[in-house]
């Protein structure tokens, strides 16, 4: 376990900013607790100051999990971010997208959202812009990649792909073995 | 008349004896002996169907049973034997060893009673003949039987709502919408027992939103008795996949800090994913094997040592275990939960401001791994018993077999299937007074006691008292505060 280089922070916020943009800074700078990043094994893990200190001493082969996991550095230096890192999305989240009953859970199952499935949007969003999906009852479903922005999404027919998938939590279920 | 009596309920015949005596007065006097006739026929049928079922009873009393030998049991079983009338046969057998002294038959003994019992058990149930005999040591007869066919059944499915993201009330209000039947438990403030549903309850979006878990309702007990309070630094020593570690979070509310043990690295990625799907922030997963935690820890609050066990109170779950486990399979494990206890009560800091708190909890019945291994620990480490807390369950052995064990251990707690319809379960509530081994603390006291010995007399001799200077100097005497001569508690009169 070691914290992130300079590097690694840049790509990390990066992603992040796509999701939630500025107040990725509300991440560090918290009102209740320090906490801070740690880097093991290819992955990012958040955790308080005290929980990490405590942690500190264990080994590289005996820790498995520290706080919670954001996502993981591929072999390409690029950062992938996984669900676990949703309910910090959520909270943050700028753009927000909320679902239809009828289609939670065909995203649920991995698939992106459709027009049909729509139920209400953030207005602005841009093209490619990272959203955080909800259902209405606002549960946080996942996150994903809107294909259009807020205004064409009006002009779509019903199968017209609104939102690419990223991550949803039916992967706790479907890739469990590799989600941690 | 003699038939007024005996039909006293209904009016009718008085009435329609005074009627022919009004309209007839010749065939009144044959009306009378008919009806007389007739109501005597009635009162005889009675008496005689009243005799009969007592002649049925006392059949029934003296109805003795007389149990098969051996090599007819082993020739039913090449022939092929009925299992209706075998279940038959263990409800006779169990009659009579109830009260054996009325019901047993001349010339045979309770042994060959037995004999036919556990052979038939053997064979009904399908178990080792090793369980069976370690289930009728522990309970009565009728209770083995009992507790063998709780154990064919599957315990009700019971979920616990996740308090870091949810409330009891709002799962279950988006679950019974959704077309799940269910009802809250009382004893718990976050349980819920699913009664049926339409829907796969593990696959729906409360569940993968991390809103309630699936657990039994017996792996509740030992975190309930741990009480884990917001703040603390606590240790799940064999925590896949999790479910308790995860209540412990809640219960902590996110605060403090909780580490989640296992040493299966299998088992790690089910706890990981579980620990992230219900929310919980605080916890850090270790790899480690148990025994060796007190080396890199020493200072935790609380620890929770679920410890593995042969899990025979979960036959239900896993029917596999009725001829999986034998007498090795118990010894092996007795001594690693054994092992494994120690390490919890030395990674615990008795002088934490909070806790000092050791939770022991097997999923076994098997007094080996339960009282057994809590008496060890009373016996090798500074700890000692305390209430769990618990609203329910049965006190925990002090003497089974050629077992004696210390007197507190009739706080810790067992559950039955049979019973409380939760799988079979065990929990014991230690604390923690001392970090020092129990030798450490023996010779401290002795040799404060000495000081303090000397001291006075120091103090008295320089009082310029007389009677001391005369006195002969007392011997120090080994003080046994608890102890026997074996070095062993003493056991004390319970009241």
């Amino acid at each position: 376990m070691r914290p992130l280089s300079e590097d690694e922070f840049a790509t990390l916020f990066k992603k992040l900013s796509k999701y939630i943009g500025d107040n990725c800074r509300y991440l560090l700078e918290r009102s209740d607790k320090q906490y801070c990043f740690r880097y093991h094994r290819d992955r990012v893990y958040y955790c308080s100051e005290d929980l990490m200190k405590k942690s500190a001493s264990i080994g590289r082969k005996n820790i498995v999990s520290l706080g919670v996991c954001f996502g993981k550095f591929t072999k390409t230096g690029k950062f992938r971010l996984h669900v676990t890192a949703l309910d910090y999305l959520a909270q943050y989240a700028r753009y927000k997208l909320w679902v239809k009953p009828s289609a939670e859970l065909s995203f649920l199952y991995g698939n992106n959202v459709l027009k049909a499935g729509l139920g209400r949007i953030t207005e602005n969003t841009p093209q490619y812009q990272g959203v955080v999906i909800f259902s209405m009852a606002d549960t946080p479903l996942g996150f994903g990649v809107m294909a259009r922005s807020t205004a064409e999404c009006r002009n779509l027919g019903p199968e017209e792909i609104v939102c690419f998938h990223q991550a949803d939590l039916g992967e706790y279920l479907r890739e469990e073995d590799t989600i941690v | 008349m003699e038939s007024h009596d005996e039909s006293s309920s209904h009016e009718g015949p008085e009435e329609t004896n005074q009627k022919r005596d009004l309209f007839s007065d010749d065939s009144g006097e044959e009306a009378e002996t008919a009806l007389e006739l007739k109501s005597r026929q009635r009162q005889e049928q009675q008496e005689l169907e009243e005799k009969e079922a007592m002649e049925e009873l006392q059949m029934r009393d003296s109805y003795r049973f007389i149990p098969p030998t051996m090599e007819e049991l082993e020739a039913e079983r090449e022939m092929g034997v009925e299992l209706p009338m075998m279940h038959e046969r263990i409800q006779e057998v169990v009659r009579v060893l109830s009260d054996f002294k009325h019901l047993r038959f001349e010339g045979y003994n309770r042994n060959d009673y037995l004999k036919v019992l556990k052979s038939d058990l053997v064979y009904y149930f399908g178990y080792l003949p090793y369980l069976i005999e370690k289930f009728l040591q522990m309970f009565s007869p009728a209770e083995v039987v009992e507790l063998l066919e709780a154990n064919e059944v599957k315990r009700p499915v019971t979920i616990r709502v996740n308090t870091l993201k949810s409330r009891r009330d709002d799962v279950a209000k988006k679950l019974i919408e959704r077309g799940v039947n269910l009802d809250p438990i009382d004893w718990s403030p976050v349980g819920l027992m699913v009664y049926d549903s339409t829907i796969p309850i593990g696959a729906t979006p409360e569940y993968l939103a991390g809103h309630y878990m699936i657990q039994s309702a017996s792996s509740w007990t030992p975190v309930m008795a741990l009480a884990p309070e917001v703040g603390e630094t606590v240790l799940d020593m064999a925590a896949a996949p999790g479910g308790k570690t995860s209540y412990i979070a809640a219960l902590m509310k996110n605060t403090g800090q909780l580490f989640a043990n296992d040493v299966s690295k299998s088992r790690l990625n089910a706890l990981t994913a579980n620990i992230h799907r219900l929310g919980v922030r605080n916890c850090t997963v270790i790899n480690f094997d148990g025994r060796a935690i007190p080396k890199h820890f020493s200072s935790f609050d609380r620890v929770l040592l679920d410890a593995p066990c042969t899990g025979l109170g979960i036959v239900s779950k896993d029917p596999s275990v009725k001829v999986k486990r034998d007498r090795q399979d118990i010894d092996v494990l007795a001594y690693t939960q054994k092992q494994l206890l120690l390490a919890a009560i030395d990674a615990v800091n008795a002088n934490s401001k909070t806790g000092g708190v050791i939770v022991y909890s097997t999923c076994s019945v098997t007094v080996e791994e339960n009282e057994w291994v809590v008496n060890y620990a009373l016996e090798k480490r500074c700890v000692k018993l305390v209430d769990t807390g618990l609203p329910f369950g049965k006190e925990g052995f002090t003497r089974m077999r050629q077992f004696r064990f210390h007197p507190s251990l009739k706080l810790t707690r067992r559950f039955y299937p049979h019973t409380y319809n939760m799988d079979g379960f065990y929990v014991a509530k230690f604390v923690k007074y001392d970090n020092r081994l129990p030798e450490e603390v023996a010779e401290s006291e002795k040799a404060a006691e000495a000081k303090s010995k000397s001291d006075s007399e120091e103090a008295a001799t320089t009082n310029g008292d007389n009677t001391n200077e005369t006195k002969k100097p007392r011997k120090k005497r080994k003080r046994r505060k608890n102890r026997n001569k074996t070095g062993n508690h003493k056991r004390r009169k319970v009241e």
